[in-house]
């Protein structure tokens, strides 16, 4: 039944003031910026715009940042299901440990990421003699590019996963089993169609992070021109030459993703909440059948 | 894997699913950590102090810090607001700046930066209005605050929203039949019932806001011992090839953000052991 | 502190939660609002607190006007459904809590707090669980926490939405005597909502049957159980079987059978008897009886013998007998035989009322 809470809420003025302060303060900090990006990158009219997207060197750096984002995003994906799978169906020892350390790239700086992967796999890093012995090239180089796009884009898919199958539990999984289904039968007909938004949700946030990713492949990348610049670095680059209109026409390119990201993102919001609504309906509508 | 499992299940796909995502951490997380930790271990205590107490290297862990901080406390302030005007008040456009919110998660740093440099440069749509009265942000330690604003403005917003949805509106009714006011209600019933969320949420967003990189060089023109960030001496350090130095500074980032984590993890057990769950 | 409810009106959109009810619950009554889930009797509660305002008509206590009197005003304790304690505080202080927040000049000295609230504590037999925090006791404990914490302000009434609701059978039972007694030793003036029948039979001074936004009956547990005055009434209090039929001639008949009335019953064409299964008698002969049928399934555990008896055509009829009764009639499964009720409730005119 529809309850009015008209009782519990502020006076009238109350509500208006802290409803104007709370949008003064993200219009100032959050559509003023993404307004300008676009304003900035159309500033001196349509054609200078799409001039500066044809460029070869753009479109390179539109290339690599789409290459890297279609080999980390499914390399995450992968893991998230893994590590979800084992922590919210299994108990076993060394759990929690495990939950931490899938959360520890949230806290390292991508620069500091960056700097791991160099000491690791550059030409004076650990293993950096035996990799040039065999030819091989991480740093500065695609590879690279990819192992810091995975590692801080490493925690989102099994961070929304994790939750999510742990408070639907594994009795249909188990019903599954017992009515003679496959393990993977059962993951594929019974988990995945429930886990569905909230993996979609995971993958999107995860792609937005890694086109977007700035710090670690900077250290990394080593910035060549036309091969190992992504779009972000490339963004620097016009920047630091004073090119405006280019920088901001390629950082209006990451913004529409953004913006593309937000829309798909409310969308499946919003899809979960009418699942979880469903359910809830249908939770109430048995337990009234049995009173 | 099996020698793990605690509990007999029927589902399968343990050793597996386990083995994998060892592996995979082990790979991206861990084996790169280590390669960070024997490379200080290489550098020796009296070395590593010398590298760490560097005036510019201080300096620059200072204002990561302490801008990190600052940001964090406004956003804890302005998040709790935005959150709870979401949550509470109607207006129109309501789900369109519920989106909206997210921006800086989708939106990468680097554009971020060169929209705020932008804005608040002198002649900027914002800067030229603070020129006069002297006030400066871009190329500032105030232009990095307005930066770190920006990237960490949806955790406290996204991790207290829940909690005041959750909220039962009878807790407010009781309240109020017992002849609590509005002001008694939100500060004795509300605000403690979220508090743990928002504590959380601004140890989330200092623990981003202090390895930020992205939208902080642009706009803090990267003047040494004045707008210097931590992570900007680790990359200079790492064009001189001065590695050693370079891994002594990140050293002592990691050490601080997993203090800040360590902090978040033992007030979450405490306040949940306080209340009886669990 | 009586209640008086003058014309209420509620509306939801379009969905009419309360349709102009009157009532008056007297000074130290316990009062019971019974009904299926969605009748309003919820929302009569909460417009007594003053938690949710009517569209039309007046609440009185003691005779004045109190309809836009603000709830912190009303000195009303509401118990909620879901107890609704302040799970961030300790036992102690969840039921100080509404002194405490008193104005300054008005609001008690700590010792005197710290005294009342021990004494509310005890009372409710919980006072060594001071120290304690909601999520810590089990549902029957937060039950009562929320009781003593309603009862802490002194209030002149006590509203309790579905008190029981959240709690296991073995819990609630003791509960509601517990609840009873209380109200005897207190004798301030309570109104509790619960949608079983049970309980409200058993634990109220009155019972207010409600259904849709109407009040169907009001009266003392024992008349509405004896005496329902709508078929609605009839059928939520307990299990009933129903027989079709028509009225004349100071007959209830229904197909080849009639019954005598009681002299003064209206006739009609379209009549309905409701029988209680322990309103009827088996009899192996036709006189006085509505049916007759095969004994299809009998059910011997319990105080009562449960007999289901199958006519030739129409749905099954239920029977309750006494252990000597089922004994003297010796039934055997698929016996040929005749249902008389003792006792019958004639509706003329209603149609069958399905819940």
């Amino acid at each position: 039944m529809a309850m009015q809470h008209t009782l519990t809420t502020e006076r009238a003025w109350v509500r208006y003031a802290l409803t104007t302060l709370a949008l003064l303060f993200l219009l100032v900090f959050l559509l003023v910026p993404l307004v300008s990006v676009f304003w900035e990158a159309l500033a001196k009219g349509w054609d200078l715009y799409a001039d500066a997207l044809v460029e070869y060197e753009a479109w390179q750096a539109i290339k690599l940042t789409l290459i890297a984002a279609a080999i980390a995003v499914p390399l995450n994906l992968v893991f998230g299901v893994a590590a979800a799978w084992a922590i919210a169906r299994f108990e076993f020892r060394g759990k929690s440990l495990l939950t931490t350390l899938i959360d520890l790239p949230f806290s390292v700086s991508p620069v500091v990421a960056g700097l791991m992967y160099i000491l690791l796999f550059g030409s004076h890093g650990w293993l950096g003699g035996w990799l040039s012995e065999h030819n091989i090239q991480i740093i500065f180089a695609i590879p690279g590019i990819v192992l810091a796009t995975v590692f801080v884009t490493f925690p989102f898919v099994a961070r929304e996963l994790i939750p999510l199958m742990q408070a639907q539990g594994q009795d249909e999984e188990q019903a599954a089993i017992v009515l003679g289904a496959s393990g993977f039968a059962a993951f594929w007909h019974v988990t995945l169609p429930n886990i569905k938004w909230g993996l979609l949700y995971g993958v999107i946030l995860t792609n937005a992070r890694a086109m977007g990713e700035f710090g670690a492949v900077s250290v990394v990348s080593g910035h060549i021109r036309g091969e190992t610049n992504t779009i972000p670095l490339h963004v620097e680059i016009l920047y630091n030459e004073y090119n405006f209109v280019g920088a901001f026409a390629c950082a209006s390119i990451l913004a529409l993703l953004a913006l593309v990201t937000l829309a798909v993102k409310t969308l499946v919001e919003w899809r979960m909440e009418r699942q979880h609504e469903a359910s809830l309906v249908r939770t109430q509508q048995a337990r009234e059948a049995l009173v | 894997m099996t020698f793990l499992a605690k509990r007999y299940s029927v589902l399968p796909g343990f050793g597996l699913s386990l083995g994998y995502a060892i592996f995979w951490l082990g790979l991206i997380v861990l084996l790169p950590l280590t390669a960070l930790i024997l490379t200080s271990s290489q550098l020796g205590l009296p070395l590593f102090w010398e590298t760490v107490s560097a005036p510019r290297v201080v300096a620059s862990l200072q204002l990561s810090f302490g801008t990190a901080a600052l940001a964090a406390l406004i956003n804890c302030v302005m998040g709790f607001l935005v959150a709870w005007v979401l949550v509470r008040y109607r207006f129109p456009g309501k789900r369109f700046v519920d989106a909206l919110v997210d921006l800086p998660f989708a939106l990468p740093t680097a554009v971020a930066g060169i929209a705020l440099t932008t804005i608040y440069a002198p002649n900027g749509w914002l800067g030229q209005y603070l020129e006069p009265w002297g006030l400066k942000v871009a190329f500032t330690p105030t232009g990095i605050v307005i930066a770190l604003i920006f990237v960490s403005l949806p955790f406290v917003v996204r991790t207290v929203q829940p909690v005041l949805e959750d909220l039962e509106g009878e807790l407010e009714e009781a309240a109020t039949c017992l002849g609590a006011g509005r002001w008694q209600i939100f500060r004795r019933v509300i605000f403690p019932a979220v508090l743990p969320a928002l504590m959380t949420g601004t140890a989330m967003a200092f623990a981003r806001a202090t390895g930020e990189f992205g939208s902080v060089i642009f706009i803090a023109g990267n003047i040494p011992l004045v707008s210097e960030i931590a992570p900007l001496i680790i990359i200079s350090k790492l064009e001189q090839f001065d590695f050693l130095g370079a891994t002594a500074v990140a050293v002592v980032m990691l050490m601080l953000s997993f203090s800040v984590l360590f902090a978040i993890n033992l007030l979450q057990w405490w306040t949940s052991r306080r209340h009886g769950m669990k | 502190m009586s209640i008086e409810i003058r014309n209420i009106e509620k509306r939801f959109g379009n969905f009419t939660a309360l349709d102009k009810v009157s009532l008056k619950v007297e000074s130290g009554e316990l009062l019971a609002l019974l009904g299926p889930s969605g009748c309003g009797k919820t929302t009569l509660l909460r417009i007594i607190a003053g938690l949710e305002k009517p569209d039309a008509g007046q609440v009185l206590f003691s005779g004045a006007d109190s309809t836009h009197t603000h709830v912190a005003e009303r000195q009303v304790g509401f118990v909620f459904q879901h107890y609704a304690l302040f799970r961030h505080m300790t036992v102690f202080d969840n039921v100080a809590f509404g002194l405490s927040v008193r104005p300054r000049k008005l609001r008690p000295s700590r010792e005197e707090i710290r005294e009342r609230v021990m004494k509310l504590l005890k009372m409710v037999q919980l006072d060594w669980l001071a120290d304690a925090y909601p999520a810590q006791l089990s549902g029957g404990q937060r039950q009562r926490i929320a009781l003593a914490r309603s009862l802490a302000v002194e209030p002149s009434v006590l509203l309790l939405d579905e008190p029981f609701g959240a709690l296991d059978a073995k819990v609630r039972k003791d509960l509601r005597r517990w609840l009873r007694d209380l109200h005897h030793e207190m004798h301030i003036t309570s109104v509790f909502v619960t949608h079983d029948q049970e309980e409200a039979l058993e634990v109220s001074d009155r019972v207010v049957v409600m259904d849709h936004g109407h009040i169907e009956q009001i009266g003392r547990p024992d008349d509405i159980y004896e005496n329902p005055a709508t078929p609605f009434v009839t059928r939520f209090l307990g299990d009933v079987n129903l027989f079709h039929g028509r009225v004349d001639g100071g007959h209830f008949t229904h197909g080849d059978f009639a019954h005598a009335l009681e002299a003064g019953t209206v006739g009609g064409d379209q009549a309905v008897a409701y029988v209680r299964p322990h309103d009827l008698d088996i009899s192996r002969v036709a006189q006085g009886a509505l049916a007759a049928g095969s004994v299809e399934h009998i059910h011997a555990v319990g105080p009562l013998v449960r007999i289901e008896v199958v006519p030739d055509s129409g749905e099954a009829i239920e029977v309750a007998l006494t252990k000597e009764r089922y004994r003297e009639l010796g039934l055997m499964l698929g016996d040929k035989v005749f249902v008389a009720p003792k006792k019958l409730s004639v509706f003329v005119g209603a149609q069958d009322y399905a819940i």
